[in-house]
């Protein structure tokens, strides 16, 4: 079905951002516009949503040229569950950001990057092109690049470059794979490129090229390849880290689904084998990170890292569990992830430090913010009331079907593990003698309740009312696990020449 | 042609691990030729007509390697020009555009 209304979710934020950057002085309408603006790509993803569900995919030829020759924009179930929940947890995290953010950054353009980098989350989750998700790749990393320095401090600049030269050097390796792909199937158009690929069988150098184009998505959504997270996801202000964390990652492991089970899933006893062991890997390493570190900010930092692991092992097994668990995993880890970073963020601003030794008995002078880092936790294990839970039981149970057995306990494992980190921080940071009274902590929690009070509850309803998103994320999973519908949607019954 | 692309990115990588910030961004730069040339060489050096409507007899060369290597010249360009000034401003901040003496000072 052609949709006009998919190309909305990049152009709003777009067109705002540049608008506002236009009125530099006036603060006030940046405020104000950038939250109309997500606000209004949240609402047409949710239209998005309701039309996939009654007519199946949408798509969109740009300039009306037919696939495979054109650009085309595909929204199917998955993506467009992704850009509603990128628009909440956005909302939730600009509206923090318009308490803790500082008129430094205000003025020098902070809603406006935030806008751009919103644009490339949503560019990359609904394009059909894999030159284009290059392009939407670039626009959300430049975003990033000025997110994460902007303000200037010594720790920001030494971290960017780290995170710029990372970032760099795996575009590069993107425009090298293009280049291969290009090569052997002659089209980028994702459907063309199944077709094509499914037509030729899927050779040696084809599964070389998805394993070089494995590792430049491992590099963007912390797969294995972890090693710049830490230190660039600590270093910004907690507004921003909280996006990079809930979102940046989730749009390297959107591409990794999308290509494998769309393109590249002929072969999967050797690279879904092989994403099982990155997965693995990952998870045994972040936990290992989270356990060790006593700084809240590393802490959580390696929280983001088990998350990707386990959300891939849903991938790995490659059953219909395991992806449903997947696609219920990621919507709450986008959540849960903003959320108790946000949370983590308040406790920083409040003490003043970010060393689990210096701080205790906060939960005598804010019990509301204890008790949801209590929920968030909780949420984050996976405990059955919260919305952690049904993605982690269809992704263990979708492991143990594929007989990856040890995927599936290392899976577990490192939930536990995850579990003893947060509730360390719980412990330690709420528990414990008041030694801060209200007058010497050296931030206040006035105004960035509300954005974490939004996101408890999400995570809480999410739980609750699985049962009324299994009919979104069931289609999600169909059309994952069906690469037929998707081309049919694509080339809208044409055979492709 | 494949040879010129393995002699940049060779130079490219030389550059990138050494210590100076400047050299890396040059290395960076010249991975980013070679990235382009070589979607060049694998959209075919085909030698033939301009693919322009009206000249249907002539065999016409492939035009989307060229209009990928124009978007990506346009994004390297924008990334090398926030690199650098991202650079120099560590470089006024912290001191030094040596990476070994950037690492780990904690009492920030």
């Amino acid at each position: 079905m052609m949709n006009n209304l998919i190309i909305l979710p990049i152009i709003i934020p777009l067109i705002t951002g540049m608008v506002m950057v236009i009125f530099r002085k006036n603060i006030k309408l940046h405020k104000i516009l950038s939250l109309t603006a997500l606000s209004a790509s949240g609402i047409i993803a949710a239209l998005l949503m309701g039309e996939n569900k009654i007519d199946g995919i949408q798509t969109l030829n740009l300039g009306g040229w037919e696939p495979p020759f054109g650009v085309s924009m595909v929204a199917d179930m998955f993506s467009s569950m992704l850009l509603l929940i990128t628009s909440i947890v956005s909302l939730c995290c600009l509206l923090y950001a318009f308490r803790s953010i500082g008129q430094e950054r205000e003025s020098h353009y902070f809603y406006p990057l935030f806008l751009f980098l919103i644009t490339g989350v949503n560019g990359s989750f609904i394009t059909g092109d894999l030159f284009n998700l290059f392009v939407c790749f670039e626009v959300m990393l430049i975003s990033s690049y000025v997110l994460i320095s902007l303000g200037g401090t010594k720790v920001q600049l030494r971290e960017s470059i780290k995170y710029v030269l990372t970032n760099i050097v795996s575009s590069f390796l993107f425009l090298v794979a293009i280049a291969y792909i290009y090569a052997i199937t002659g089209t980028l158009n994702f459907a063309h490129l199944s077709l094509r690929v499914a037509e030729t069988g899927q050779s040696g150098l084809l599964t070389i090229v998805s394993i070089l184009l494995l590792v430049i998505f491992s590099l963007k959504a912390a797969l294995f390849l972890f090693f710049w997270l830490p230190g660039s996801y600590s270093a910004p202000p907690t507004a921003v880290a909280a996006v990079f964390a809930a979102l940046l990652t989730k749009v390297g492991i959107y591409a990794i689904f999308r290509l494998f089970t769309l393109v590249f899933y002929h072969e999967p006893q050797v690279t879904h084998l092989l994403i099982g062991i990155l997965g693995a890997a990952t998870m045994i390493m972040g936990a290992i990170g989270a356990v060790a570190h006593w700084d809240i900010k590393n802490i959580l930092a390696y929280n983001v890292i088990i998350g990707v692991g386990f959300i891939i092992a849903g991938l790995a097994s490659f059953s219909i569990e395991g992806i449903t668990g997947s696609v219920y995993y990621i919507i709450h880890d986008i959540i849960v992830k903003a959320l108790i970073f946000l949370l983590g963020g308040t406790i920083i601003s409040l003490t003043g430090t970010g060393k689990l030794k210096d701080m205790s008995g906060l939960i005598r002078n804010h019990p509301y913010l204890g008790w949801m880092f209590f929920i968030a936790a909780l949420s984050l294990a996976g405990i059955p009331p919260l919305s952690g839970f049904l993605g982690k039981v269809f992704i263990t149970h979708g492991t143990f079907e594929a007989g990856y057995y040890w995927l599936g306990g290392i899976g577990l494992m490192t939930s536990l593990m995850a579990l003893y980190s947060v509730i360390k921080i719980f412990m330690n940071c709420f528990w414990g003698e008041t030694y801060l009274s209200e007058e010497m902590e050296s931030g206040t929690t006035k105004g960035v309740m509300v954005p974490i009070a939004c996101l408890s509850l999400l995570t809480i309803l999410l739980g609750l009312g699985a049962e009324g998103i299994s009919v979104y994320t069931d289609l999600a999973v169909k059309t994952l696990m069906n690469p037929e519908l998707y081309i049919h949607a694509v080339f809208e019954g044409r055979t492709a020449p | 042609m494949s040879l010129l692309v393995g002699l940049f990115f060779a130079i490219g990588t030389y550059l990138i691990l050494t210590k100076s910030l400047l050299r890396i961004i040059l290395g960076t730069s010249i991975i980013s030729h070679g990235v382009h040339l070589l979607i060049l060489t694998m959209g075919g050096l085909k030698t033939g007509g301009p693919p322009l409507l009206g000249l249907q007899d002539l065999p016409f060369t492939d035009a989307l390697p060229q209009a990928l290597i124009l978007t990506a010249i346009v994004i390297n360009f924008a990334t090398t020009a926030l690199f650098l000034v991202l650079s120099y401003r560590a470089y006024k901040v912290l001191g030094t555009d040596d990476t070994d003496q950037m690492r780990g000072n904690h009492d920030e």
